[in-house]
């Protein structure tokens, strides 16, 4: 800063107390970043945004309409009756090709067909249905409850039920730490990524490449202004979902904490090595999404990756992102502590350290 | 300090960028630059100036030749010469959203010693403008910044790459009073320009470039004195003369007194004369007898310019002849 002299002597050199070129690098990007306001706009709010929708899209509600076609005959009036008993079962009729063409675009769940009852004197039903949809699956068994029980069975064991739905099993609960990683990976690519490869565009590269700046300095400094926006993303993140959704952390902060710095020194790692060599913005976007594209699919931010071959899983532990999102899930869902991750701990150390390392090494300054 | 008597030497730099077909961009230059002198590049866009000192600022690693810079080597005292030299690139764009001070705050910190923020501001007379963003600045105000970045580590050797181009006259003349102080403490400056009048009046000593090479160098006194005659006399016929009439009348022109050099084209001359009335004299008489009328006449002193028109038969900022 400029500041008056104080004693009146002109001060014109200065050799210590000189404030670290780390810092300086640090907080130059910091200052370029929030005063860029809606920067900090999207930044903040977009990954909010996207809980909300998700969450809405994804909340877990009870099945309240099942929709059972009857195809229409001599004896389906009967058929509707018992049906319609459950006031969940919504029940039409219709003739035969209607029915398929119902079942197979989704409009109903299920048909019934009255069968053949002449030869074994006893009433008969065939069920069509999707064995693929869990909605048509559901429908089957409460139809075929209806049916028997309508024509007389008698269940032998009581039963009462109790409804379960408590924080922690639904899923947005899996889905909130999924959003954490997906927002710390976006954020070190793009956050570091684009920054890097616009200063080399700008020539300011060049121009720091001309001075006795230390390149590690650089990197690091460019990484840590990371590290200090991720954090309030990551706090209202997780407020907002607590504040809206009841989402709970039954972890310890810190250990919460201590990973999403080293998710978010991992990723801006990658960034910087992803932005190494680029010289346009279309360049590294591309690469970005290239290196994104697969932990989007496959590292279990929407879905368990457990759905996939078993041949793939130890590549897909490998992957940067699973890690982290295995290990923010252990965390804030089962209150695992660091010593109980090991593995993924590691797994994100040997990436942050391999990027950094790699990038120092191959990074272009000049254009 | 023990100054070294040479800031800079290079021999037979050669720069090759790879590609289809491949640019030899500088073609075996040798340079000795003497410490506390300001040294000019002066040369047409295109003639390997930048290339030049960029190799010499240790930003491009030449193709062939050896470049000691204060009596060291970029290979094995990198960090050693970066914190003895400034640099002012071509055009880079410093961030929009930093102030002039924080910008420059960054910039000293990468120096072990050097000048205090509010000094190197000063310098360049920056200071009031020291809380206002860069985006803020007039392109003018921005180059003096540039300079002004250059200077904080307190360089002994100071590299401008075109700090002028783009700047009104005004801003021009400010930046020639900050670079001439610079030197007036006993440091080196090498600058490149494509404008003469700059090289003319800021250096003590001047390379001409052109093509990847050094076509003349010394004092712009030396340089114009080379031309052996001072005075430059323009004038334009009002006669298209071709063929045997522009031989005749080159033939005439050549004999006048004092005249050294005579370029004809279309129905416009440039002449050089040593003595300017003497020449124009005898011109009249011979217009007068020849029958010829002129239609615009105009005589000078000398510049850099017509040195580099003499050596190349082109024009230093005529993009045409590129």
């Amino acid at each position: 800063m400029i500041r008056p002299n104080r004693n009146g002597t002109v001060v014109t050199h200065s050799q210590s107390n000189r404030p670290s070129p780390l810092w300086n690098l640090t907080t130059s990007r910091l200052r370029e970043f929030y005063r860029k306001p809606e920067a900090v706009f999207w930044v903040y709010f977009f990954p909010i945004l996207m809980v909300v929708a998700l969450g809405i899209a994804f909340r877990d509600k009870p099945i309240e309409r099942i929709t059972v076609d009857v195809l229409a005959s001599s004896g389906s009036t009967e058929l509707v009756r018992a049906l319609a008993a459950d006031p969940r079962v919504k029940v039409l009729e219709f003739d035969e090709a209607t029915c398929r063409q119902r079942l197979r675009t989704g409009k109903s769940d299920l048909y019934v067909v009255l069968g053949e009852s002449s030869r074994y004197l006893v009433p008969a039903v065939d069920y069509v249905y999707d064995p693929t949809r869990p909605g048509s699956v559901v429908a089957k068994d409460l139809a075929d409850q209806l049916i028997q029980k309508a024509a007389g069975r008698v269940d032998p064991v009581t039963v009462t039920v109790q409804q379960y739905n408590e924080p922690g099993s639904r899923y947005i609960d899996f889905l909130v730490p999924g959003l954490l990683g997906m927002g710390l990976m976006g954020g070190g690519l793009w956050g570091v990524g684009f920054a890097v490869v616009d200063m080399r565009i700008r020539k300011l590269l060049k121009r720091f490449l001309a001075t006795p700046m230390r390149k590690s300095h650089f990197l690091i400094g460019v990484m840590t202004s990371r590290l200090f926006f991720m954090v309030p993303e990551i706090i209202l993140l997780i407020v907002f979902s607590w504040l809206f959704f009841d989402v709970r952390i039954y972890g310890s902060w810190i250990t919460l904490f201590v990973l999403v710095l080293l998710g978010a020194v991992e990723f801006s790692g990658i960034g910087l090595l992803v932005a190494s060599r680029a010289r346009t913005l279309e360049s590294v976007s591309g690469l970005m999404n290239l290196v994104m594209l697969p932990m989007w699919t496959l590292s279990g931010i929407f879905f368990s990756y457990d759905r996939f071959p078993a041949v793939a899983q130890p590549i897909i532990k490998l992957l940067p992102l699973t890690p982290l999102i295995d290990a923010l899930r252990k965390v804030m869902l089962e209150g695992a502590t660091l010593t109980m991750l090991g593995s993924e701990l590691l797994i994100m150390s040997l990436w942050s350290v391999a990027c950094f390392g790699v990038a120092l090494k191959i990074f272009r300054w000049t254009d | 300090m023990n100054k070294p008597s040479l800031a800079i030497r290079c021999q037979q730099l050669t720069k090759t960028y790879q590609g289809k077909p491949p640019v030899e961009a500088v073609r075996g230059v040798d340079l000795e630059v003497q410490a506390g002198e300001c040294f000019g590049v002066l040369g047409p866009n295109g003639a390997g100036k930048t290339t030049t000192i960029e190799i010499l600022e240790g930003l491009l690693p030449p193709t062939s030749g050896s470049v000691r810079v204060l009596d060291m080597e970029w290979r094995t005292h990198e960090l050693e010469i970066r914190q003895r030299i400034g640099v002012s690139l071509q055009e880079t764009q410093l961030s929009d959203r930093l102030t002039v001070a924080e910008t420059i705050t960054l910039f000293r910190s990468f120096y072990q010693d050097g000048l205090t923020a509010d000094e190197s501001l000063k310098r360049v007379s920056l200071t009031e403008k020291a809380g206002a963003w860069i985006k803020n600045l007039s392109g003018g105000q921005k180059q003096r910044l540039s300079v002004a970045l250059a200077i904080v580590g307190d360089p002994d050797l100071l590299f401008l790459d075109e700090p002028t181009t783009g700047l009104d006259p005004g801003s021009r003349r400010q930046l020639w009073d900050i670079i001439r102080s610079f030197r007036d403490r006993n440091k080196t400056v090498m600058i490149t320009t494509h404008y003469m009048e700059e090289a003319e009046r800021l250096c003590d000593r001047v390379a001409i470039f052109d093509q990847g090479r050094v076509i003349a160098m010394g004092t712009p006194r030396e340089l114009i004195a080379s031309l052996g005659a001072e005075h430059v006399i323009e004038f334009s016929l009002q006669q298209e003369l071709a063929g045997p009439g522009k031989r005749l009348l080159q033939e005439w022109l050549s004999r006048l007194p004092t005249v050294e050099q005579v370029d004809v084209s279309n129905g416009s001359v440039r002449m050089t004369a040593a003595e300017s009335h003497s020449a124009l004299g005898r011109l009249f008489e011979e217009l007068e007898h020849r029958q010829l009328e002129i239609t615009s006449l105009t005589t000078r002193h000398a510049s850099l310019e017509d040195v580099f028109v003499q050596l190349t038969g082109r024009h230093l900022n005529d993009d045409s002849a590129e």
